[in-house]
Parts: structure tokens; sequence; C-alpha cells
């Protein structure tokens, strides 16, 4: 029998459970990774994706899984991004960071455990990419993404997610990012306070967002107000929809245009950019 | 003249959020950013009648300031 044919008399209301996909890799030897691709390739969803298949559909899950996103820095908004991004089935993510967890990351971050104390952030995201969705891959990148290491470390992504923490880190990467021609989906939290925007390839519009060309503070007012734990998590869930819709070419994104949130008012505000 | 002055996030803080402000002729963004109360490096993003705009762009009668803080964490 053909992979596809397994695949077709697998299904249980259109739909592949988990289980016959781990029964086709043992099979016919292949990852969990291209048992999706074949199912895709025969019309056919992997049951983990049923409640995408609405919003997402069919064709749109195998553009999701063909994908490669890389999301810089894996603290606050990163890993929140990592966790929506492999649960969305985005086939490949690249996740930079440099650092490990520390205990004033607990508040917040949704890969810091007690138990993940002192575990670099990267390896924390690929054991959690794993436990979540196998058919992803996690590529850990334990590196501090700049415009020197851009070019290497991001080859083959489509979009670069924001989840760094410096405004000059993030000024570097998104000139690196229009530098490459690739989409630079930005958010920043502080305290109750959020911002979202992607720039464009060959856009400088972050630039538009920190300063006025001058040399702008290595922190904003996150350095008072600190990080709870929904703001980071709401600048994710603004990532994860963006990237989504860059990934599946449609529109309504926040090319050209600041999205302010702002959770002690609960009031929206958005300018063009 | 008479700008509308709005204050965005942890800028309202012991401020306001939206405030009619009397000026005189010709006083730049950066002037008018000044007399809310706002230091320079607060003022991160600022948009004269909702385009972007940089400190010196110089204020007409009715126009609206909008002025957010950085907003940098991760």
């Amino acid at each position: 029998m053909s992979l596809e044919g397994f695949l077709a008399a697998s299904a249980r209301g259109g739909a592949i459970p988990w289980s016959e996909e781990l029964r086709a890799a043992r099979e016919f030897g292949l990852s969990a990774r291209e048992v999706e691709a074949a199912a895709f390739g025969a019309g056919l969803l992997p049951a983990r994706y049923s409640r995408n298949a609405g919003t997402i559909g069919l064709a749109g899950q195998a553009v999701l899984h063909a994908s490669c996103v890389a999301v810089a820095g894996c603290g606050g908004i990163g890993g929140h991004v990592i966790e929506q991004l492999a649960r969305l089935g985005v086939g490949t993510i690249v996740a930079v960071d440099p650092d490990v967890f520390e205990e004033s990351n607990l508040n917040r971050q949704i890969l810091a455990t007690v138990e993940n104390l002192g575990l670099p952030k990267v390896e924390a995201a690929a054991l959690r990419a794993r436990a979540i969705n196998p058919a992803v891959i996690l590529r850990p990148l334990r590196a501090r993404l700049d415009s020197r290491n851009a070019p290497s470390l991001l080859e083959g992504a489509d979009v670069v997610a924001d989840g760094l923490d410096t405004i000059s880190a993030r000024l570097e990467l998104a000139g690196a990012c229009a530098r490459l021609g690739l989409p630079f989906v930005h958010a920043g939290v502080a305290g109750w306070y959020a911002q979202a925007s992607t720039q464009a390839p060959g856009s400088s519009s972050l630039s538009d967002i920190y300063g006025h060309g001058t040399a702008p503070a290595e922190r904003g007012v996150e350095a008072a107000l600190g990080n709870p734990s929904f703001t980071p998590a709401l600048a994710a869930s603004l990532e994860a929809a963006e990237v989504c819709k860059l990934l599946l070419g449609l529109s309504g994104t926040l090319r050209g245009r600041l999205l302010h949130l702002d959770l002690l008012a609960m009031e929206c505000a958005e300018f063009p950019i | 003249m008479t700008v509308t002055v709005k204050l965005f996030a942890s800028l309202r803080t012991g401020r306001f959020d939206l405030r009619a402000m009397d000026f005189p002729a010709d006083t730049s963004a950066a002037q008018a950013i000044a007399a809310a109360g706002v230091r320079p490096e607060e003022a991160a993003v600022v948009f004269v009648n909702s385009r972007h705009a940089a400190p010196d762009t110089v204020l007409a009668d009715g126009d609206t300031l909008a002025i957010f803080p950085p907003v940098g964490g991760g």
C-alpha cells in the first residue's frame, strides 16, 4: 500500500489521528513531518489541525507546513510566539536567543518553569515544540541575532518575528531584515501597554517607531514599569496572527501601521507609520 | 492657536489623557511636548493629525498632537 493510500484508509471523518500518523511514520520509515507533508499532498488534514480548518483551510495549512519563521528572542513575547506557531503548524521555526532562564522570567515567559531555571531558552523552546507538535522542526540557535550573523542565521526564513527586549537590538535586526528582503513583525511591551507593527521588506519603518533617527535609549518605559504576564502574551498573539497572514498572503496586515493597546484603559489606537 | 494634545500609555500617569492647549503661532511639536510636561526622550513617536511627525514640525491651529513613549520590552 502506498503512503497516501495508508493515510486515506486511516482518516476518520476526513482527519488523520495522531496515532495513525505515528503508525505511518513507523511503517514507511518517515518522520512525522514527512508524513504530514504527504497527508497535505493527498488532501488530508491531520486531526490536530481540525480546529484550524475553518480559518486556515487545508491549502493554507499546507503552506504553513512548508514555511519557516525565525523568532528572535525566546523570552516573554518570543516564547508565546513559538508556542502559537508550533500549535498553528508552521513547519520550521528558527529560535534564536543567547540566554538561560532566570527567576525574573517566571512571571511572564511561558517557557520558563522552576525546572528550566538555568536552561538555555532555545533548548526549552525545542523541547516545548517537540512536546506540542513533533511534525514541526524547531532549530535552536543559542546566539544573539545581529546584523553580522543575520544573513546566515535567517537563511531560509520567510518571516522574522520580534521577541527582542532592547531597542538597539530591534533596530539592528530590523535593518538586517530590510537588507535581506524579509518582513519583520514587531511587537514591544511595557507594563499595561503593547504595540505592534510590521516592517515590510526594504522599509525602515521601525526606526520611525523608536525616536526620530536620533540615538534612542536602550530600553523604553518597561525599564520602570516591568512586564506582567498578560502583556507579552497579547503582543505574541498579535505577532502570531500577523505572521500567519503574511505566510498565507492575506490582507489586513500591520504593514505601514502602528497598533497600540492600552490594557489599563482597555483602549486601542492605530496610526500610519 | 489651540492644539489638542493626546498622551498615550504611561505618559498619562500624573498628566492627562487629552487636553486642548493654547500656544503662540509657529509653536513646534517639540515645544508643545515640553509644554505638556513630557521630556524629549519620553516622546518616542509623535503624530500630528495622525501622521508621523518630526519634533521640529510646526503646529497649526486645530491640529491634534499624539505622543507615545518608547515601548521596548519583550
